[in-house]
């Protein structure tokens, strides 16, 4: 492997030539014919398909297993792919094809999870997707019924809280970064910045509450704007690489031109750079948003779990979307556990929806409003 | 408006490296001066130093002189950004702010600086602006589309008219038409002679057929070799440079020799 | 030149402050990192130095309790990039060189609408979905593979193991690792990439002689991050997983070692006392060994300083 890039490869690669030359023209190779690859893909999943039938039909598994069928299918297509190359190709070729192949169904493999997550979560998500779930909170609500209005209220306030913290702090970060820094404090942050991205989010609610804990002196601590802290730990970073990369895209020259005509450097960040860039860094914190919306560790021990509507950051436990996922799927018990698993589908749905819709919208206005350089 | 300037033993480190070695020129007022030479000779970090927009790369630093009618450009309480507002700066490539409008580029200037300014007051500038770099009659009826919209020779003429919208005394030009083409760098060219009515302007240029054309005093520079100093080799009216200059380099130079 | 001093004063006053901002905002975070270390530090002291009895369990000191789920967490963690690595190298090398351009950013869109997908959603994907699907596959590995020791039995019956735990994990951290990949391989450049062709190589040739050799560091580092997350991955694993205080290499079985994350979000909520500061000290645990894992990897990224000019 170490040497490949310096070996000269013409005098091992006879292959293409030594099956030429049995077809006559001299550059002509056994080839598969054109659509084998999914011809052969289709017949692998008839195959088996045709396998988990058969096991449905005998009552082996409840249901035809279509994410079975696609899966080992696409495996046997791989090795079916590679013999028939091998025969007809030659070795060069049928590893080249394997290659392809594996590389495809590795694809594939990763693409299954993905649908099937979101097939699950609008299946069962949609049963209790109606009016009561989003007007409704936990209080009182034993059973059946109730909705999710008090998770989706605290989830609004505290993402919106550790938004107002880290944006400031990320985007002066980042402005610092690109504008002013050098030196030991910029390399300094930038790589701990990087660092900050791989803490786990658990170790960030760990912290947030130790703070508090400290603070306040009460060893019990639970609020909304504990959670907030947190998540701002974890936000900050996405914040600042973001808003860093979209930065440094804004040309050079216009800042030359704005520093060229006697405006002083902070009113040219200001005015120009962040003008200039503004699509770019609101992509980026909604993609930030998007990012710690979903996060449930720290939440689940700093702001804790409640059955009531808490309006206020500042006292009191919080309940929070994806808390609110977990503790209904966990403590579904009992005559009422489908009501119970149902509401925490509904607030995988919301959640997926909200974090699906931040991505979208965060690309969309990145193409939309990205300026044009004049080039 | 237009002011005299005067170099005096510069030297341009950038940190260690010594990239401008001991130049010294007197620029008049109201005239056009073009600094040719081969690339890498510091003809375009000595015209930054001008204003003091070579401070931009981190590390830059100058020894020597630079008056402004009689002002050291680098007297400890000078503001670079004051001095930025008096020399006037175009650059290489156009470079239109791409967030504002045609009108908006040319008050930027003024607008970037907070000064406010009556309605009136900013359309008679807007005009004047345009109309001193012969855009106002091709741009009077879009003055609110971006400035990006405009073909290239156009942008640069909205920059030129953005930098005399701040009412500089000396223009410094860093080969303006070099991303322009033939009819586009005809118009600038054109412009550079109404504009030296006016101001004294100071242009970088690797053409020299574009030197001899608009210039009234060349300064040639040279570098002896990779990663030494550029140094001036002669100053004279362009005439002289161009047609029987003293140093032998300077003939190799201009009649193509090398470069 | 010098005749609008005041202005120049206003003028000077702003770039101060807001130099000064930007470089106090930069500063602090720094000062957020040294600052969960401190306080993670401060609340872990008293279990660090707590005795037989006052740890949750029967453990005699903090070491013996954090022990298996410090084994726990590595084990899963290595588990799930056993499964992601050659899975994100694909799907990366799909991206970059094999999709056609066209389709090749939206696949990479697919790929990053993985990560947005909340790890409480993964949780309740891995128990529903993915727990039932693989069981009869553990069925039969531990009744026809039982011999060999990673598979041996009982099995679980719910399909909540290690191993699913792990896939779970996999599944969680291929978007960041495949976006590393596919990064470091549109870099390669294309110049040895042509050259390898024009020898007449195929496209897999091409990429073994052109493009993986470039791209190791980027690779290594793809999977210290991976690493990075799966080891700090919580709630997927306390949802998936039927826990235990064990240690073992079992796949398959429903008595499984907990991971240090999964073990904090499932006992915190109802902890007092020690055991708060037991769960804090093995949190700083995870801390260290996410900290140093997250410094090897981009200590071998280096940052490419981006040549983008913004040098003012």
């Amino acid at each position: 492997m170490t040497t490949t890039t310096s070996t000269p490869s013409a005098t091992t690669m006879p292959g293409a030539g030594a099956v030429a030359a049995r077809r006559g023209g001299l550059y002509a190779a056994a080839r598969l014919p054109r659509g084998t690859a999914w011809a052969t893909l289709a017949a692998s999943w008839l195959v088996t398909g045709g396998l988990f039938g058969i096991l449905d039909a005998a009552g082996a598994s409840d249901g035809f297993n279509l994410v079975g069928t696609i899966f080992f299918g696409t495996v046997l297509f791989d090795v079916a792919i590679w013999s028939l190359a091998l025969l007809v190709e030659g070795r060069r070729r049928a590893l080249d094809r394997l290659v392809t192949s594996l590389v495809s169904t590795a694809f594939v493999i990763a693409l299954l999870p993905l649908v099937s997550l979101v097939a699950t979560v609008l299946q069962n998500g949609l049963a209790r997707f109606d009016t009561a779930y989003f007007t409704e909170s936990m209080r009182n609500v034993i059973g059946a019924g109730g909705g999710g209005l008090h998770a989706i209220v605290g989830t609004l306030e505290i993402t919106g809280m550790a938004t107002l913290i880290s944006v400031p702090v990320g985007l002066l970060a980042s402005i610092y970064l690109v504008e002013y820094g050098r030196g030991a404090l910029a390399r300094g942050i930038t790589f701990f910045v990087d660092v900050m991205m791989g803490i786990p989010s658990i170790v960030a609610g760990l912290f947030a509450f130790a703070l508090f804990a400290l603070a306040t002196g009460n060893p019990g601590i639970r609020s909304g704007f504990v959670g907030a802290v947190s998540l701002s730990v974890l936000m900050i970073p996405v914040v600042v690489r973001s808003s860093e990369e979209i930065l440094r895209l804004v040309p050079n020259e216009l800042r030359e031109a704005s520093l060229a005509l006697g405006v002083p450097k902070w009113l040219t960040v200001l005015k120009i750079v962040l003008p200039t860039s503004i699509a770019g860094l609101v992509t980026g914190v909604m993609l930030a948003i998007a990012r710690v919306i979903g996060e449930t560790a720290p939440l689940l021990i700093v702001a804790g779990f409640t059955a009531s509507m808490n309006y206020d950051l500042f006292s009191d436990r919080m309940m929070t979307l994806p808390v609110f996922v977990y503790t209904q799927y966990t403590q579904a018990a009992g005559l009422h556990a489908q009501a119970a698993v149902d509401r925490a589908w509904a607030g995988a749905l919301t959640l997926i929806i909200i974090v699906m819709v931040l991505n979208l919208a965060g690309r969309v206005i990145a193409r939309i409003f990205a300026p044009r350089y004049g080039r | 408006m237009s002011k005299r300037i005067e170099v005096t033993d510069l030297d341009v480190y950038y940190s260690r490296f010594l990239a401008v070695q001991n130049v010294s020129l007197t620029i008049e007022p109201r005239t056009v001066t073009a600094f040719i030479g081969p690339s890498g000779c510091g003809k375009s970090t000595l015209l930054r130093t001008l204003n003091r927009m070579h401070e931009v790369v981190p590390g830059a630093r100058v020894e020597g002189r630079v008056l402004i009618d009689g002002d050291d450009l680098y007297a400890p309480d000078v503001d670079p950004v004051l001095v930025r507002r008096q020399v006037g700066m175009v650059f290489q490539r156009p470079n239109p702010f791409p967030t504002m409008s045609i009108r908006e580029n040319v008050l930027a200037g003024v607008r970037l600086n907070n000064r406010r300014m009556p309605r009136a007051d900013a359309d008679d500038l807007v005009e004047r602006s345009l109309a001193s770099a012969n855009l106002w009659n091709e741009v009077k009826d879009r003055l609110n589309l971006p400035g990006s919209s405009l073909s290239g020779g156009q942008q640069q003429r909205l920059c030129i008219a953005r930098a005399v919208a701040v009412a500089p005394d000396v223009l410094l030009m860093d080969e303006p038409c070099s991303a322009l083409d033939p009819i586009s760098t005809l118009a600038i060219e054109d412009l550079i002679e109404e504009l030296k009515q006016q101001y004294t302007i100071v242009i970088v240029t690797h053409n020299m057929q574009q030197a001899s054309r608009v210039s009234d005093r060349t300064a040639f520079f040279n570098i002896s070799g990779a990663g030494t100093p550029g140094t001036l080799i002669e100053y004279d009216d362009t005439a002289t440079i161009f047609s029987r200059p003293s140093v032998q380099a300077t003939e190799d130079y201009v009649s193509g020799k090398f470069g | 030149m010098t005749t609008d001093t005041a202005r120049r004063g206003g003028i000077r006053l702003g770039d101060r402050v807001f130099a000064g901002s930007a470089a106090t905002a930069g500063a602090l975070i720094l000062i957020v990192l040294a600052a969960v270390a401190v306080f993670l530090i401060a609340q872990s002291l008293p279990a660090l130095g707590a005795g037989p009895g006052e740890l949750p369990g029967t453990a005699q000191n903090f070491w013996v309790y954090v022990w298996p789920l410090v084994f726990g967490t590595i084990w899963s963690a290595f588990l799930a990039l056993l499964v992601a690595t050659p899975l994100s190298i694909g799907i990366a090398l799909f991206i970059s060189h094999y999709a056609p351009r066209r389709l090749a950013q939206a696949l990479g869109y697919v790929i990053d609408l993985l990560a947005a997908v909340p790890s409480v959603v993964f949780g309740l994907w891995g128990i529903v979905v993915l727990a039932p699907f693989v069981q009869p596959m553990y069925s039969w590995l531990v009744a026809n593979l039982g011999w060999i020791p990673l598979f041996a039995g009982p099995v679980s019956g719910t399909g909540r193991t290690v191993l699913t735990a792990s896939v779970v994990l996999a599944v969680m951290v291929l978007p960041i690792m495949t976006a590393i990949c596919r990064e470091v391989f549109l870099q390669a450049p294309r110049l040895h990439e042509e050259a390898a062709l024009a020898l007449g190589a195929t496209r897999w040739e091409m990429i073994r002689m052109a493009v993986l050799p470039f791209a190791r560091a980027g690779i290594v580092s793809a999977i210290m991050l991976g690493l990075g997350r799966a080891l700090g991955e919580t709630m997927a694993v306390a949802m998936v997983l039927s826990p235990a205080l064990v240690v073992n290499m079992f796949l398959l079985t429903s008595i499984n070692p907990n991971t240090i994350a999964a073990n904090i979000a499932l006992q915190f909520p109802e902890a007092t006392g020690v055991s708060v500061n037991a769960l804090i000290a093995s949190g700083l645990v995870l801390f260290l060994v996410t900290l140093g894992i997250n410094m090897i990897a981009r200590y071998i990224v280096g940052r490419r300083r981006a040549f983008s000019g913004a040098n003012a």
